[in-house]
C-alpha cells in the first residue's frame, strides 16, 4: 500500500472519530445535562417526572419532618414565589437546616414530589451553592430576593 | 525577616528568569554565542532561589508567624505540626508558590541533567522554560504575594479548612503539582525544538525521561487524590467528575498520549508534528486546569478564593502561552520533515489509535467541563455531572483498553494481520470465557457497563501479560516489564471500578447503641457513642464491633467538629480485607438515642488505587530501564578512556 493511501486512511479514521465524538457529546449533553430549576421554574415550565435536575432554593422554616425510619426527611423548598415538596433518604449535610440554602439533585416522582438523591448544602460558613449566588431569604416572610 | 527574605528570593528569581530569556535570545538570535555559557548557572540559581522562597514560607507556617497575612488567614497555632507544614500549600498563594517552585526546580534540573540534547536546542528549551516561568512569577508577585504582612498581627489564625486537615494534604498536592508543572518541561522541549528546527528521534529520546517522570508523579497525585476524596468526604465514591478532578485528568490523558507518541518518535522516527503538538497540549491542559481551579470560577474545596482579577490574570497567561506556542507550531511545522513511513498493520497504527482515542476522551471531558461555563454566559444554569461523563468516557475507555492489550503484540513497522490475530488467541479466549462466566454469575444483577468492564478487565489483564509469553524473563529489558506492569495496572484498576459499581452493597439505618445490623455477610454491633477531643477539634465517636466469619474488630466512625473555622467533617471507618472494604459513616442523631449510620461493603474497591500505583510503578521501571542503558554506556565509555 502506498504511503499516501495509508495516510488517507488514517486521516479518514481520525475524521470519523472526531465527528462521532462530537455527535456523542451533543446527544449526551442533551440527555444528561442537569438543568437548574428554582421552584418557580418548576411551576411555570414544568419538569417531566424522572428527568434528572437540580432544584435549588431555601428550606422552608417549620417544613422539615423526619420519618419514623430515622433516615428519611421531608421538607419544602421555596424561592419565595413557589414551593415544592421534597424528600431525601440518607445522611444530610450538617449545614442542611431550615431557613438555609440547598441545592438538591434528583428527579420528580409522579405525585409531583422531588426525590433527592444528593443534597448540597453549605460546606462551611463561606460556601454557598453557586446557583444561589446573591440570593437572600427572609425567614419570617419566606421571601427570597434574587441577585440585584 | 524570613518573609522579606522569601519575597526577595522570589523577586531575584524572577529577574534571573528575565536574564535567562535575554541571554538565550542574545546567544541564539543575536549571534553572540559566548553568552550562552551563563544560561545554565542562571537556571540553576533560579531553581535554588524558588526552593529557598518555598522553604521560607514553610518555616513561617511551622512557626505560626501570625504577622504574615497568609499564615493568619489559613493557619492556627493549635494545629498539629503536620498540618501547619502541609497547610503551606492548602491555600491559593501557597499553592501558586509551590507551582512556581516546581517550575523553577524543573528548569534547574533540565540545566543540570539534560545531556542528550544538542546545545542550541538545550538553550532554547531553557529559554522557553524561563519565558513561561516569568508569567507565573508575575502572577505570584503582583496578584498573589504569599509573604504579605498584616499589621497589627492577630492573636491567632483563622485555621485551615477542616476537610484539608488530613495526611493526604501532605502528599496529594505536591505529587500532583510535580506532574502538572513537570509537563512544562515537555512544553519547553517542544518550543525549543521548533525554534532550533530539531524535531527528530534524538529530540524524542531526550524528552522521553522528562515526560515519563512528570507522568509518574501525575498518576500518583491523581491516585492519591482519588483515595483521599473517597475516605474523607464520606460519600463512598472515588471519582465525582468534579470539574477540579477533570482539571487533573485532562493533563493526564494528554500526557499518556504524549508518552506513547514520544516512544513512536524515539524508536521509529514517525509522528513528529503530532508529538510536538501533544507536548504543547499537555501543559496547556495543566494551565487550563489551574485557570479553572484558581480563578474562583468554580466552587469547590480546591477553589480557595474568588477573585476575578486573578482569574483574568491567569486567563491572559493562558492565552499568551497557548496562543504563542500554537502560532510557533503553525509557523515552523512546515520545516519539520516527514517522519518514517509504516504499514497499516503495525504497532505504530495501534499507538496512533491509542492517541486518537485518548484525544477524543480528552476533548469530550473538556467539552463537558466547559459547557456549564459557556451556557452560564447565556443565562442558563446547567450542571454536567457523572451521567454525561460515564456515558461518553466509559465505552471509549473500554475500547482504548482493548487496543492497549493488542498493541504490544504487534511488531513495529510491519506485521501480518494473521500473526497478530494468532498472538491474541489466548486473551480472546479469556474474553469469551469471561463473557460466559460473568454472564452466568451476575447477568441481570449488574448494569451493562460494569459487565463489559469486568469482561474487558479479565481479558486485558491476561492480554497485557502476553508480551512476556515465551520470552526469556531474565533477558527481557526492564522497560518491557514497565509496560507490562503499567498495562496490567489499567486492567486491575478497571476491575476495581467495575466491581465497585456492580457489587457494592449499601445500607442506611438509624440505630440505637446495643442494636445489631446485618449486611453483606457482616454483623455490626453498635456499642456506644462517646465524646472525644483532639488538638483542634471535638468529636462524637461510635464504637462498633464488626464481625465476619467469627472474627471481630472494633471500628470507630466519627463525626468531627472544628471550631475554627466552624465545620463538621465525617471520618469514615474503613476496614480493609483482601476482597473488599467495609466503609461505615456516622451521621446525625435522628431522634432521641438513635444515630444515622451508612454502611457500604465494597468488594475489591481497593484494586482501583492498587492499579493506579501499578501504573506509576510501571512508568518508574520504564524510566530506570531506559536511563540505565545511558548510564551504563557512559560508564563504559569513561572506563575505556581511562
Amino acid at each position: 500500500m502506498k504511503a499516501k493511501h495509508q495516510r488517507l486512511i488514517l486521516a479518514l479514521a481520525a475524521l470519523v472519530a472526531i465527528i462521532g465524538a462530537g455527535l456523542l457529546a451533543v446527544s449526551a449533553l442533551k440527555d444528561e445535562a442537569a438543568y437548574f430549576y428554582a421552584p418557580n421554574d418548576v411551576k411555570t415550565k414544568g419538569v417531566k417526572p424522572g428527568k434528572a435536575i437540580r432544584l435549588g432554593g431555601m428550606v422552608v422554616k417549620g417544613s422539615l419532618k423526619r420519618a419514623a425510619d430515622g433516615v428519611t426527611i421531608d421538607f419544602n423548598v421555596t424561592d419565595g414565589k413557589a414551593t415544592v415538596p421534597a424528600t431525601f433518604s440518607g445522611i444530610a449535610p450538617d449545614l442542611f437546616k431550615e431557613g438555609s440554602g440547598v441545592v438538591a439533585e434528583g428527579a420528580f416522582d409522579r405525585q409531583g414530589r422531588f426525590v433527592a438523591t444528593n443534597l448540597l448544602a453549605k460546606h462551611d460558613e463561606r460556601y454557598m451553592p453557586r446557583e444561589l449566588d446573591g440570593m437572600t431569604y427572609n425567614e419570617t416572610t419566606h421571601e427570597m430576593k434574587a441577585a440585584p | 525577616m524570613i518573609a522579606e527574605a522569601g519575597l526577595a528570593a522570589l523577586w531575584f528569581a524572577a529577574v534571573l528568569a528575565l536574564l535567562q530569556l535575554f541571554l538565550v535570545g542574545m546567544g541564539l538570535a543575536g549571534g553572540k554565542g559566548e553568552v550562552l555559557g551563563a544560561v545554565r548557572p542562571v537556571a540553576i540559581l533560579q531553581g535554588v532561589l524558588t526552593a529557598g522562597a518555598f522553604v521560607a514560607l514553610i518555616s513561617l507556617f511551622l512557626r505560626s508567624d501570625m504577622s504574615v497575612l497568609l499564615v493568619a488567614t489559613n493557619s492556627h497555632s493549635a494545629k498539629p505540626w503536620l498540618y501547619k507544614f502541609a497547610g503551606t500549600w492548602g491555600n491559593h498563594e501557597g499553592s501558586m508558590l509551590l507551582w512556581v517552585t516546581v517550575m523553577g526546580v524543573a528548569g534547574a534540573a533540565v540545566a543540570l541533567f539534560e545531556r542528550a540534547l544538542k546545545r542550541d536546542a538545550h538553550m532554547a528549551t531553557l529559554g522557553a522554560q524561563a519565558a513561561i516561568s516569568l508569567g507565573f512569577y508575575a502572577f505570584l508577585l503582583f496578584s498573589s504575594n504569599p509573604f504579605a504582612r498584616i499589621s497589627p498581627a492577630p492573636a491567632d489564625g483563622q485555621g485551615l479548612n477542616p476537610l484539608l486537615q488530613d495526611p493526604g494534604l501532605a502528599f496529594h498536592p505536591p505529587t500532583l503539582y510535580l506532574g502538572y508543572v513537570g509537563l512544562s518541561v515537555a512544553f519547553s522541549f517542544a518550543v525549543g525544538s521548533l525554534l532550533t528546527r530539531q524535531v527528530d528521534a534524538a529530540f524524542a529520546r531526550a524528552m522521553r525521561p522528562w515526560v515519563l517522570a512528570a507522568w509518574i508523579m501525575l498518576t500518583l497525585g491523581i491516585t492519591a487524590g482519588s483515595y483521599w476524596a473517597y475516605y474523607e468526604l464520606g460519600w463512598g465514591g472515588w471519582w465525582f467528575w468534579d470539574p477540579v478532578e477533570n482539571a487533573s485528568l485532562m493533563p493526564w490523558l494528554a500526557a499518556t498520549a504524549l508518552l506513547h507518541s514520544v516512544t513512536v518518535l524515539a524508536t521509529r522516527d514517525a509522528l513528529r508534528a503530532w508529538t510536538v503538538m501533544l507536548a504543547v497540549v499537555a501543559f496547556s491542559m495543566s494551565m487550563v486546569g489551574t485557570f479553572l481551579v484558581r480563578s474562583g470560577i468554580l466552587t469547590s474545596v480546591h477553589a480557595f478564593a474568588v477573585d476575578p482579577e486573578r482569574g483574568s490574570f491567569i486567563l491572559a497567561l493562558l492565552a499568551l502561552y497557548i496562543g504563542g506556542a500554537l502560532a510557533l507550531f503553525g509557523w515552523r511545522i512546515g520545516t519539520v520533515r516527514e517522519g518514517a513511513p509504516f504499514e497499516l498493520v503495525s504497532r505504530e497504527t495501534f499507538l496512533v489509535v491509542n492517541n486518537l482515542l485518548l484525544s477524543v476522551i480528552l476533548g469530550l471531558v473538556l467539552i463537558g467541563t466547559l459547557y456549564p461555563l459557556m451556557t452560564e454566559a447565556f443565562g442558563h444554569k446547567v450542571s454536567v455531572g457523572a451521567p454525561y461523563f460515564d456515558r461518553i468516557a466509559g465505552p471509549i475507555a473500554l475500547i482504548l483498553l482493548i487496543v492497549m492489550a493488542a498493541g504490544p503484540l504487534t511488531r513495529w513497522r510491519r506485521d501480518q494481520a494473521r500473526a497478530v490475530a494468532g498472538r491474541m488467541l489466548i486473551p480472546a479466549g479469556v474474553a469469551l470465557a469471561a463473557v460466559v462466566l460473568v454472564g452466568a454469575l451476575a447477568w441481570g444483577r449488574i448494569g451493562l457497563l460494569p459487565y463489559c468492564g469486568l469482561v474487558v478487565a479479565l481479558a486485558v489483564g491476561v492480554g497485557s501479560l502476553a508480551p512476556l509469553w515465551k520470552r526469556n524473563l531474565r533477558r527481557t529489558p526492564l522497560f518491557t516489564y514497565g509496560m507490562v506492569i503499567a498495562h496490567l495496572g489499567c486492567a486491575v484498576s478497571l476491575a476495581g471500578m467495575a466491581c465497585d459499581s456492580a457489587f457494592t452493597i449499601e445500607k442506611l439505618v438509624a440505630a440505637r447503641p446495643g442494636d445489631t445490623i446485618e449486611t453483606a455477610g457482616w454483623t455490626l454491633r453498635f456499642q456506644r457513642i462517646l465524646p472525644l477531643a483532639g488538638d483542634n477539634w471535638t468529636a462524637l465517636q461510635a464504637d462498633v464491633i464488626a464481625e465476619r466469619n467469627g472474627r471481630a474488630v472494633v471500628i470507630h466512625p466519627q463525626s468531627r467538629f472544628f471550631a475554627s473555622p466552624p465545620t463538621t467533617t465525617t471520618e469514615a471507618a474503613l476496614l480493609t480485607r483482601w476482597n473488599g472494604q467495609l466503609y461505615v459513616v456516622l451521621g446525625q442523631e435522628a431522634d432521641a438515642g438513635r444515630w444515622q449510620m451508612r454502611i457500604w461493603w465494597k468488594p475489591f474497591v481497593t484494586l482501583i488505587w492498587l492499579g493506579g500505583i501499578m501504573i506509576a510503578l510501571g512508568g518508574l521501571l520504564a524510566l530506570i530501564g531506559r536511563e540505565r542503558r545511558g548510564w551504563l554506556m557512559k560508564w563504559r565509555a569513561r572506563r575505556a578512556m581511562a
